[in-house]
């Protein structure tokens, strides 16, 4: 039955050994039965203790009835990846007891409830049953509640079990209900009396206990989409239109929830900025190229599916260069694909979208605080080009909630780029200048732009995404269209000071490197600490932008030997890079994997393992 | 004596609304379509400065650089321009927009975009010219095609036609009109009771293509047209500061419909009574004219005081594109404030 042996158990001192604030437990309930809220409150109380937690919410793309299971690590020492294998599980739902039991270590726990009929084929485990028809029942809850509260009697039942201090409970509920008294009240109400159960009744028997640790300083807790919307808010976002899409519309719907706060003059009580839900995405992005044109600071978001569709307007806003930020949650493709779960899947797709040749802006942030840092850049970045500027992650990142570094205020001032208003271009007009819309003046390839509302009669052009000439005027002259391309590539690849460049961690006498990029980088940081214990020191290079900056190539060839980790079947970063440096090709090496779940850092520390064995 | 050009009210004379030459076929509807524009605005005194033009891809959605040079501009995609001009507007609600469509483009690959603007009633004048053929590619069908239609290379058209005006009403547009662009002094006085209109204002202009559609008997051509062609009634607009009068003018005979902007349409009635205010009479006449194989021209339904999409927004005074950084990026506190609370 089980590929697990429970020798370990039996081993009196694996067996005693007390396992604080390092292991992993997983909530299994059934999709649409609000455990959300649950599980929610039981990150924040443990975040709250101090002990660096993780929260990654694997959910079913159905509405009610299906499994879904969250998984929660603590970890002291930091690590906030994936774990593949559980030390706790929380059994709410019978469907999928069976498979729980496969992914749980010797010695693992299992809190189910009573209503389910376990027959545990695992000596190795220990099971404690949950009265929760019975909690409920005794706490005379109204009938269409139960189901929503029956959730907090776990919450109280684990927090007995393994130690979670139920004044931080009360505090996380009293935050999560935002201080309405009667919500609080009864969920408590619950999370007592389960508290107390288990006090009176369960015998604790097995080894996993949580204690507070000094508290954690300048941390919170976030989802990467709401840290995207904030970012755009802090570069100053002024129009949106978007289409819902999963894992993407929290992202929009934050910035939605967020705006009228922060961005209504405080004078007149009106709005600086606008949002439109498009009728889907083709509209969307046509609203947000619109916009950019007409000088707003601009965006859409989105995921793979939408970005299929937007690649025209996309290809336009390149060549007649319009400056828009789009964002893309990733999640798994070619097409519906799983829609809830998570990849990194559009990197070549994006890089090269649209027809004829284009090459896209992509910023790469890697937790939650870069996701608002690129999010207020990208704006500089798009006006600065006037080109598309895409931002990258995925639903782990974008949907699961992350422990990170507070953000930092923007530490520089807007930069609205080259934009001439009527006294600019009147003064050009004076001097005897010649402005056209796509003249290079400055040598560095962008040119300058007016944008609609500017009154000067010189002002108006008309924009096109048939072939023009420096002048904005339609030509189909073939080295008018040449020299356009070609300066467009030398303004998106002769300003890479622009972009993020990639962050660089080192370890000393490394064997070989390891470039990763977006979400994994915690589980690549655990996986070179696992590699280090085996006497394997390694270099990360963790690329944030394309197109590449020229660090990449000294770095690529500093190695013999280079992993790109990633998650997508084809090893995409891995073909970008070799196609860029096609001297280092055979000297990188593709780690990638996409099943939907975040990598983990055992995944990524066996496969480089074996690689290493086979060379 | 050297003769004085004529300005109008704004100080412009006719030449500040021209665009480039042409490169249409000569006779194309569509040129007679842009040289009303550039009347209507004339007439109108709006500054070109003060207009931004739109438009897809085709025939028709070159002719927005053969009027108003001096007004930005945005050729987009085919079928795109609906999503295009709602975001461009946000940037500055003081412009007004004129957007030029084909049937192509807004019956077959843009519907859907088109019908979802005139639902938001975004504030523009959204000219189709309908001439029932794909012109660039070389003659194809389009959706506005007349069932029976036969044209060389493309065999017989056995689909019923899409009714541009029938579709925006359908959608709630609060201005709807179907003109013909062999009736160019309808053209005109249409288009400047469009640009007085304060919402989307749909009009299907039928504009035969001389190269590939313009057979006697069909629908979308200039014999046929001028044939055939039934207005609903006699249009004249008069600007806000103009007195109303009206030749031959007799008392029961004429409606009178005020206008956003305080200009007013007077419509003369002709054979029958029409009420453009009234929706049901709209469906009606369309219905008729589409079912009797008539070329009905007027306006068909209009509707002042619905909201636009601008109002929903409550925005600010000051178009969005002229904030400056400080009123766009909130202050450290602010963000002060939301790290304490993610930190709880």
């Amino acid at each position: 039955m089980s590929q697990l042996q429970p020798a370990a158990v039996k081993d009196g001192k694996t067996a005693g050994k007390k396992i604080v604030n390092e292991f992993c437990m997983t909530f299994s309930t059934i999709n649409g039965s609000g455990s959300a809220t649950a599980n929610t409150i039981l990150l924040r109380s443990l975040f709250r203790m101090g002990i660096p937690v993780s929260g990654k919410n694997i959910f079913p793309s159905n509405i009610q009835g299906l499994p879904t299971w969250y998984s929660i690590r603590l970890s002291k020492k930091g690590y906030l990846a994936r774990v593949e294998k559980d030390d706790i599980v929380v059994a709410m739902n019978p469907a999928t007891i069976s498979t729980e039991l496969d992914f749980m270590v010797p010695g693992a726990v299992l809190f189910y409830a009573d209503d389910i009929k376990v027959d545990l084929p695992r000596e190795d485990i220990v099971a404690y049953p949950m009265p929760v028809r019975k909690l409920i029942k005794e706490a005379e809850v109204q009938p269409n509640l139960r189901d929503y509260v029956a959730n907090m009697v776990y919450v109280g039942i684990v927090a007995q079990m393994v130690g979670i201090d139920m004044n931080v409970i009360y505090g996380t509920l009293d935050h999560h209900f935002k201080g309405k008294k009667k919500a609080v009240d009864s969920n408590w109400a619950i999370i007592q009396s389960a508290a107390k159960w288990a006090q009176e009744n369960l015998e604790k028997r097995d080894r996993y206990f949580v204690e507070k640790m000094p508290p954690l300083k300048d941390v919170i807790m976030v989802d990467g989409n709401t840290a995207s919307a904030l970012g755009s808010i802090y570069g100053g976002v002024q129009f949106t239109a978007w289409y819902p899409i999963t894992p993407a519309s929290s992202l929009a719907e934050t910035t939605i929830e967020y705006l009228p706060e922060l961005r209504t003059d405080p004078a007149t009580g009106k709005a600086t900025y606008a949002v439109v839900q498009a009728e889907d995405e083709l509209a969307a992005i046509g609203m947000a190229v619109g916009a950019g044109w007409a000088g707003l600071r601009s965006m859409t978001s989105t995921s793979g599916p939408g970005i299929s569709l937007m690649g025209e307007y996309l290809g336009l806003a390149y060549y007649a260069e319009v400056p828009v930020v789009v964002w893309d949650v990733q999640r798994v493709g070619p097409s519906t694909g799983l829609p809830t779960r998570t990849a990194q899947g559009d990197l070549t797709q994006i890089h090269f979208l649209s027809h004829g040749d284009t090459q896209f802006v992509i910023l790469l942030p890697g937790d939650a605080k870069e996701c608002f840092e690129f999010g207020w850049k990208a704006f500089d970045i798009a006006e600065r080009l006037q080109t598309p500027v895409f931002i990258l992650t995925d639903l782990d990142l974008g949907m699961n909630t992350h422990m990170v570094k507070r953000f930092d205020y923007p530490d520089r001032p807007m930069d609205r780029g080259k934009v001439l208003w009527e006294e600019d271009i009147q003064k050009l007009v004076d001097e005897g200048k010649a402005w056209g819309r796509y003249l290079d003046m400055d040598g560095d390839g962008i040119p300058y732009r007016t944008i609609p509302g500017n009154r000067n009669v010189h002002a108006a052009y008309f924009t096109r995404g048939t072939g023009h000439d420096e002048m904005a005027r339609y030509t189909e002259d073939q080295h008018s269209w040449e020299n356009g391309l070609n300066r467009l590539k030398k303004k998106l690849e002769g300003n890479k000071q622009l972009y993020p460049k990639p962050v660089v961690e080192k370890m000393a006498k490394a064997k070989f490197a390891i470039i990763g990029y977006g979400s994994t980088g915690p589980a690549i940081q655990e996986a070179r600490d696992l590699l280090a214990e085996k006497g394997i020191p390694t270099d990360f290079l963790r690329i944030r932008s394309l197109p590449f900056s020229d660090d990449i190539c000294d770095m690529l060839h500093a190695y013999d030997r280079i992993y790109v980790v990633e998650m997508n079947r084809d090893g995409q970063m891995r073909q970008l890079l070799a196609m860029n440096y096609s001297d280092c090709g055979a000297k990188l090496h593709q780690v990638s994997h996409t099943d939907g779940m975040p990598l983990s850092a055992e995944w990524i520390f066996n496969t480089i393992l074996a690689l290493e064995e086979e060379k | 004596m050297a003769t004085q050009t004529a300005v109008n009210l704004a100080g412009l004379t006719r030449n500040d609304y021209k665009g480039a030459p042409s490169t249409l076929c000569q006779g194309c509807g569509h040129n007679s379509i842009s040289s009303q524009i550039v009347a209507a605005l004339y007439e109108l005194n709006i500054v070109p400065e003060n207009v931004v033009k739109f438009s897809g891809i085709g025939c028709s959605s070159k002719s927005p650089t053969y009027f108003l040079n001096r007004s930005f501009g945005f050729n987009g995609l085919h079928g795109r321009m609906a999503a295009l001009a709602t975001g461009a507007m946000f940037g500055d609600v003081t412009l007004k927009a004129i957007g030029v469509s084909g049937d192509g483009d807004t019956a077959s690959i843009g519907m859907g975009g088109f019908k979802h603007m005139v639902r938001r009633n975004v504030p523009m004048v959204y000219i189709v010219e309908n001439n029932g053929v794909y012109g660039l590619t070389k003659g194809q069908f389009s959706a506005t095609a007349e069932k029976g239609l036969e044209l060389k290379r493309q065999g017989r058209n056995v689909f019923g036609p899409v009714d541009i005006c029938m579709e925006a009403l359908a959608s709630s547009a609060t201005f709807v009109a179907r003109s013909f662009a062999g009736d160019p002094k309808q053209v005109k006085e249409i288009l400047k009771a469009a640009f007085s209109h304060n919402g989307i204002a749909v009009i299907d202009i039928i504009s035969p293509c001389v190269t590939f559609h313009n057979k006697e008997d069909s629908f979308h051509s200039y014999t046929w047209g001028k044939a055939h062609e039934s207005p609903l009634h006699d249009i004249s607009y008069v600007a806000p500061r103009d007195e109303i009068y009206i030749e031959d003018y007799e008392e029961g005979t004429t409606q009178e419909v005020t206008l956003h902007d305080g200009a007013t349409l007077v419509l003369k009635k002709l054979e029958k009574e029409y009420d453009p205010c009234n929706i049901y009479d709209a469906y009606r006449v369309i219905e008729e004219a589409e079912r009797n194989h008539w070329l009905l021209t007027g306006i068909f339904y209009i509707e002042t005081e619905a909201p636009t999409l601008f109002d929903s927004h409550n925005l600010v005074e000051t178009p969005l594109n002229r904030l400056k950084p400080e009123e766009l990026r909130p202050a450290a506190e602010t963000l002060d404030k939301l790290m304490a609370n993610f930190a709880q």
